[in-house]
């Protein structure tokens, strides 16, 4: 039963995003099927397709997993970018957990009010430069290393490029006190696999516009 | 934050991750890891829901209590019934202890301080709760004078947000 692995998701980023740069990253070649309706959700539902009845879904290896983080978690280990003891480990999940609470908020900009989202976005870019940013630039500062953790590739830097590019996405300068961050950045985006993903034509999704989250809100009702 | 072996570790799932590699809590292989792990995932969802109840405003906590019971009635606890039926093992993946069923089983006490009688429709998950509970460990942790935490009560939840929000 070797084939693709296949994502079932909306056109759109949302939380199927991380797992497709993840992928992309790995050098695994997938498969979408996109959810364009919500007859079409339910009808994914109704198959028992989905565990909780939620997307993101993954048919890979001979499962059909659900839960974003149980899927990154399992593409991480299966291509060695999960480091290489317990102790790494949870450095890595310690530093994605950040990137994580940071890009959830940006995920939920396109859908919240003209005033809510002024009042977030600014707290997206005070926590970006306050919170986040400053703990991966120090990292990066005191091992003196190309990557977070282990002298080697793994989620956690892939994690981090996409959520920088994000965040560059609210305020184009964000980097502007981080220098480490850009160097990162620059090294990180010229890995042949994530050039390739950064490249138009590949599956990477844009950010959302105002008919995708007309189309979202139908889909899931909300 | 949890100071162990060493580090000052941060982020709920990194601690617990570590917490459950390092004490044989995480299944044998990959593929039993992303079952256990799409399962505590669906807990933790649901542990989010209850959680947040206390800060719900007045007029909004009735229909959110409602749509949480739905949820772990519908969506999540049929899962767990099923998975534990079609096996028929004691535990609710690989035969063996897992987080997972520690994590199912603090969650069903949880859903059970919202409703009491939540496992009404669900007799496997009755006897895994029983069954569960008995677990020497565990059963010493449900014992009063454990480190195990009270529900918050609203009334402390002003304290709670001034901790961590400030002065607003």
């Amino acid at each position: 039963m070797a084939g693709k692995p296949k994502l079932h998701y909306t056109k759109g980023r949302g939380k199927m995003e991380s797992i497709r740069w993840l992928l992309a990253a790995a050098g695994v070649e997938f498969e979408e099927d996109f959810i364009e309706t919500k007859e079409d959700l339910e009808k994914l539902r109704n198959d028992g397709s989905l565990l909780f009845q939620q997307v993101p879904m993954v048919e890979m290896d001979g499962m059909k997993m659900v839960q974003t983080r149980a899927i990154l978690s399992y593409i991480a280990a299966k291509h060695n970018l999960y480091g290489k003891d317990l102790k790494e480990r949870a450095w890595i999940d310690m530093y994605v957990e950040g990137t994580t609470d940071l890009m959830g908020m940006i995920m939920y900009l396109p859908f919240q009010t003209a005033e809510v989202k002024e009042k977030n976005l600014a707290l997206i870019i005070e926590r970006a430069k306050n919170r986040y940013f400053p703990v991966y630039e120090k990292a990066l500062k005191d091992h003196g290393h190309d990557y977070l953790v282990g002298n080697k590739l793994s989620w956690a830097d892939i994690h981090l490029l996409e959520a920088i590019l994000m965040a560059e996405e609210c305020q184009a300068d964000i980097l502007s006190a981080f220098p480490l961050l850009q160097a990162f950045k620059g090294r990180i985006s010229n890995i042949p696999t994530i050039k390739k993903f950064l490249q138009p034509g590949s599956q990477r999704k844009p950010p959302m516009d105002e008919k995708s989250v007309a189309r979202v809100r139908a889909i899931f009702n909300f | 934050m949890v100071e162990m072996d060493g580090m000052k570790l941060v982020q709920c799932r990194a601690i617990c991750n570590y917490i459950s590699a390092k004490h044989n809590l995480y299944g044998k292989d990959l593929k039993e890891r992303v079952l256990i792990d799409m399962y505590v995932e669906a807990i933790l969802d649901l542990n989010e829901l209850i959680m947040r109840a206390p800060v719900q405003p007045a007029d909004k906590k009735e229909k959110y209590m409602a749509d949480t019971v739905d949820k772990a009635t519908n969506r999540y606890f049929p899962v767990f019934e099923k998975a534990l039926k079609d096996h028929g093992k004691d535990f609710l993946v690989g035969n063996q202890l897992s987080r997972a069923d520690v994590q199912l089983l603090e969650i069903i006490l949880m859903a059970e301080e919202v409703k009491a009688d939540i496992l009404a429709k669900f007799p496997v998950l009755q006897s895994f709760k029983a069954r569960t509970s008995k677990i020497p460990t565990i059963k010493k942790f449900l014992q009063p004078g454990s480190p195990r935490k009270p529900p918050l009560e609203v009334k402390d939840v002003p304290k709670v947000l001034k901790i961590f929000y400030g002065d607003q």
